[in-house]
């Protein structure tokens, strides 16, 4: 609760904020319409239209979000849509205030990037229409606002499947390319066994409580073991969605294929709606947390977390390295959920309070980083046409802001201090340190060691991105595409540079963004960190000074005095550098070719983790004519691969396929023979009914 | 003035104490290593006439270098000056070390880490590559040992804070704890790693084969390079310090009289020659691996590590 006058005044105005959330779901749904008319005869008035009145859903969402969110407000209204005697109930509360706030800031960065990003398609051999683009975009746009607003379980998988089947129409936008429509395939029936699953979730919950709505389901009384059915259910189902190991498989291969700010919207925004989704279910509609969950969930994300930042080590296309870290990043913050678990469920509120405010600070860090890299990643593209990490080289001279801007996503997301991604993991870290705390000895040390496995993770994540950064950006360009390019428009530079700054904000006024989430924590444990802003603003001390203190304002003050002291006192009276050309060991000149590549860079991380990927590795070597052996060309293959792919997905559609053949006989194409079916049918339907 | 300010009066002359005090520790294990070694020694000062030359130098710098090839100097000594002003060497509760606790300080060695790696990159040289590729690596597995080994310390002192934790140890007085003995050995080996000495990298070769901080920095000049070696040697020191902090605290300032801190500053000189002759004997008698055994020798420490946390866990913190 927000204290002093703002926040009453705020609070006093009722249901404007829903009124507003409304609006924002308007916009989004004005802006496909308008990207509809967009057609050949008027392209560019209309289409920036559209991305206009994204812009404005974006605004109205961080309002509303925002709204709900300071003034820790919970409103409630019903809507005159559904069916007649099921109303469409809607909730803003400071949780889903919190996540249309993460939505509202990436929908405004693509906004911005959109307009010229967008225009490439139209262009060229391969051209393409922009309406089904922008349709899409609102209504996948639309979809998440609305679920975030849900209150019964009816609406909440009406906006999910809109979601998820806008999600489908924009990864296979591309279509004419395999991949993509591969991909796309992939990623609709995932969605579909996890919106199955989430379903199964809600049914458990609804026949206890006696009705759809979410009010019915929290007064619901559940005996254990069906409560834990039902988290189940919603872990499972939610944890597809944001792409958990080992059901992220359709992950890396539909988050690259699709258009970048697509991209960035799918592993900013669309993947969160999965923990908001474990949140909703498991901390308010159920209630009760046990501790049992937690451990699934810290196991799962420990596993997510390492997994992920393996298998980005070994990509060399930078949106799919890019996509693997999303499920790191989930890892991450399932372990700050999964401690947050085990300290509500053994009793320790105020622990399982700061766990949960680490998972949702870094929920929404990585949204913020995550945005900025695919919009980084996509501009790379736009000017480059190349994914390929092994073709970039020495873009930072071509494209310096766009450099700049990736640079500050890698820092930030390899979790690096004065970033938004070490606060979250710091947190993180401090909840693991809590852990003496638990009366369960096996809890004790498991938490420590997924703390340790947690740093691996940020070790690793940091290799990866100096692979990734430094590939691309540094060096000399290795391919002549890369040499030409040169920087994206303004609108792009501006959509990344609002994520770069935000980056650098919660990653320097930590203090206030945990008082702003406040009202989340008390509204789903009724508990807030009083003491983390005990010292004021400056300073960071989550459990009590004593324990531990950051003080992020004063790292940055201090950065930027030792960085501008150093530099003036040694720049003054110098002799300006000589450039010369790199020493080449007296052999001719040193050329692109003999830079370090990516698969070179992680070659020693591929050997230390050789267990993790199914990796085949031959080198052939063309021997030469002549007396005296020598070697023509060598080419060197390496093909990794992801062994839950081959261990458990190709099983399982191998026996599904076996099954359908088997089954497959009883489809003789005979009208006769399916009408002697339907028969039976009706009479074991008669039979039953008669029982 | 008054005593808020000359707290951190104090802090600030700490610290500046640290990062002059650096090049006369690398001076010193210099000096031993040689007449270890039967070697001519050079003056334990030859650190400081090495740094003012490179500063007086020019520089020369590589076609292609960019903006960020001459930023990271400043930001590797910038990062590693806030690790040492964080760090407690003589007094103990002083205001810098709020800033950021353990967790913190081994982000900011992860933040020179990484623009060090990303410097090596920006030239386009294989060498370049090559390190900061074998660094990552090095550092990717030593991280979780090197936390390990801290989480086993913050356990018993129920704290991240450096200060406090020391305040723990002294309190506790001198009491044989068996995690901490493990931790000690873990955190050894990691700071071994951490800063680039044998058996994991030898900081005077300029070998291929061996090379992996040296590697890196291969194209630095003049007073980036100065910068860089002033902040590896400083890098030392504080892991040299953070070993004996938390360790063998006895002699720390626990307030700020005049006679405490003198003994503060009797005590850490006294206990950093002793530190850096094992050093010595160390890395005369341990000859460098090759890169793939590293994993095991980080693996080992990460080992230790852990059976230092469960230790604290079975025995120490007790049902």
């Amino acid at each position: 609760m927000v204290e002093g006058s703002i926040g009453e005044a705020l609070a006093m105005s009722t249901a404007i904020p829903l009124l507003i959330a409304y609006v924002a779901a308007a916009c989004a749904l004005l802006s496909g319409v308008v990207s509809l008319f967009a057609g050949r005869h008027h392209p560019g008035f209309l289409h920036s239209g559209s991305f206009l009145f994204l812009f404005l859903a974006g605004a109205t969402s961080i309002a509303a979000g925002g709204w709900a969110l300071l003034a820790n407000l919970t409103l409630t209204g019903q809507m005159a849509l559904g069916l007649p005697w099921l109303k469409w109930h809607m909730r803003l509360d400071p949780l889903s205030g919190f996540f249309l706030l993460l939505l509202g800031t990436l929908v405004i960065a693509v906004s911005l990037y959109g307009p010229s990003y967008t225009r490439e398609f139209a262009r060229g051999k391969a051209a393409q229409p922009l309406p089904p683009l922008g349709v899409f975009t609102a209504t996948f746009i639309l979809g998440m606002q609305m679920l975030l607003l849900a209150d019964d379980a009816l609406v909440f998988m009406i906006f999910w499947e809109m979601m998820s089947l806008s999600g489908y129409f924009l990864v296979v936008y591309q279509h004419q390319h395999a991949a993509n429509r591969h991909a796309a395939f992939l990623y609709l029936l995932l969605a579909h066994v996890g919106a199955l699953v989430i379903l199964l979730s809600f049914g458990v919950l609804a026949a206890f409580g006696g009705g759809l709505t979410f009010d019915q389901m929290r007064v619901a009384h559940l005996t254990p073991q069906w409560a834990t059915l039902a988290f189940l259910f919603a872990f499972i189902g939610f944890g597809t969605k944001s792409g958990m190991a080992p059901l992220h498989v359709w992950l890396p291969d539909a988050h690259p294929v699709a258009p970048s700010h697509i991209s960035a919207m799918m592993s900013g925004a669309m993947i969160k709606m999965g923990i908001y989704g474990i949140v909703r279910v498991s901390y308010d509609l159920i209630g009760n947390v046990r501790w049992e969950w937690g451990l699934l969930v810290l196991v799962i994300g420990t596993a997510s977390a390492l997994l992920g930042v393996l298998y980005a080590l070994m990509q060399h296309d930078l949106k799919r390295l890019l996509a693997y870290h999303s499920i790191e990043n989930i890892g991450i913050i399932l372990m700050g959920l999964g401690m947050s678990m085990i300290f509500i469920g053994s009793g320790h509120k105020l622990l399982g309070t700061l766990g949960l405010v680490a998972a949702l600070y870094h929920t929404l860090n990585h949204a913020l980083f995550k945005g900025l890299l695919f919009l980084g990643a996509g501009a790379v593209l736009y000017r480059t046409h190349e994914r390929d990490l092994e073709r970039m080289g020495g873009l930072i001279h071509r494209m310096p802001v766009t450099a700049f801007m990736f640079l500050v996503g890698s820092v930030a997301i390899s979790a690096l201090p004065p970033f938004n991604g070490f606060v979250s993991e710091w947190l993180t870290f401090q909840t693991a340190l809590q852990a003496p705390a638990l009366e369960n000895g096996v809890l004790r040390t498991m938490i420590p060691i997924s703390a340790a496995l947690l740093a691996l993770t940020g070790a690793l994540a940091a290799a990866c991105f100096v692979k990734a950064f430094g590939i691309a950006f540094l060096g000399k360009p290795r391919t002549r595409r890369v040499a030409r390019a040169r920087e994206v428009p303004r609108g792009m530079q501006g959509g990344m540079a609002l994520l770069a700054v935000l980056c650098l904000l919660l990653g320097v006024l930590p203090t206030s963004v945990i008082m702003v989430m406040a009202p989340v924590t008390q509204l789903l444990v009724q508990e807030s960190l009083p003491s983390a802003a005990a010292q004021g603003w400056l300073w960071l001390t989550p459990i009590s000074p004593q324990v531990a203190s950051y003080s992020a304002p004063l790292v940055l003050i201090a950065i930027v005095v030792v960085f501008g002291m150093g530099f003036l006192l040694l720049k003054r009276g110098a002799v300006p550098a000589r450039r010369v050309d790199t020493w080449d060991c007296g052999f001719g000149r040193l050329t692109a070719r003999m830079e370090y590549t990516s698969t070179a860079f992680t070659q020693p991380i591929r050997r230390v983790f050789g267990a993790v990927w199914k990796v085949e590795e031959d080198v052939e070597t063309v021997a030469g004519a002549g007396p005296i052996p020598r070697v023509t060309s060598i080419r060197h293959h390496l093909h990794v691969q992801d062994w839950s792919w081959l261990k458990v997905y190709q099983p399982i559609g191998r026996l599904v396929l076996h099954a359908a053949r088997r089954i497959g006989f009883i489809q003789t194409g005979n009208i006769h023979t399916y009408l002697k079916y339907s028969l039976a049918t009706l009479l074991f339907l008669l039979w039953i009914v008669s029982l | 003035m008054n005593s808020q300010s000359i707290v951190w009066a104090l802090a600030a002359a700490q610290t500046l104490l640290f990062i002059l005090a650096a090049p006369l520790l690398a001076g010193w294990v210099k000096r031993i290593k040689c007449h270890q070694q039967n070697r001519a020694a050079p003056a334990v000062w030859q650190p400081y006439r090495d740094l003012t030359k490179l500063l007086k130098k020019n520089m020369v710098l590589a076609g292609n270098a960019s903006w960020l090839f001459r930023a990271v100097p400043y930001i590797i000594f910038g990062a590693t000056l806030l690790a040492a002003a964080a760090v407690p060497l003589i007094a103990v509760h002083l205001p810098t070390s709020a800033i950021a606790d353990v967790i913190v300080l081994v982000g900011f060695f992860a933040l020179a880490r990484f623009f060090t790696a990303l410097a090596a990159l920006d030239i386009g040289t294989a060498f370049g590559g090559m390190g900061a590729s074998r660094e990552m690596t090095v550092a990717a597995l030593a991280e979780p040992a090197m936390l390990m080994a801290v989480f086993t310390l913050a356990m018993t002192a129920h704290s991240t804070n450096l200060s406090v934790a020391i305040e723990t140890v002294l309190q506790a007085g001198l009491v044989l704890r068996p995690s901490f003995l493990f931790a000690l050995l873990a955190l050894a080996m990691v700071a071994v790693a951490e800063c680039g000495r044998i058996p994991v990298d030898n900081p005077a070769t300029h070998l291929e084969l061996t090379m992996l901080h040296e590697a890196m920095i291969l194209e630095y000049s003049g007073r980036h390079l100065a910068l860089i070696e002033w902040a590896a040697q400083i890098k030392l020191m504080i892991y040299a310090v953070l070993i004996i902090d938390f360790f063998l605290p006895w002699g720390i300032a626990s307030e700020f009289s005049t006679g405490a801190l003198i003994v503060g500053v009797v005590a850490a000189t006294a206990k950093l020659m002793l530190l850096a002759m094992l050093l010595v004997v160390w890395e005369t008698v341990l000859a460098k691996m090759r890169l793939f055994r590293v994993p095991q020798f980080l693996g080992f420490a990460f080992m230790l590590a852990l059976l230092g946390m469960l230790t604290n866990v079975v025995l120490e913190t007790g049902g």
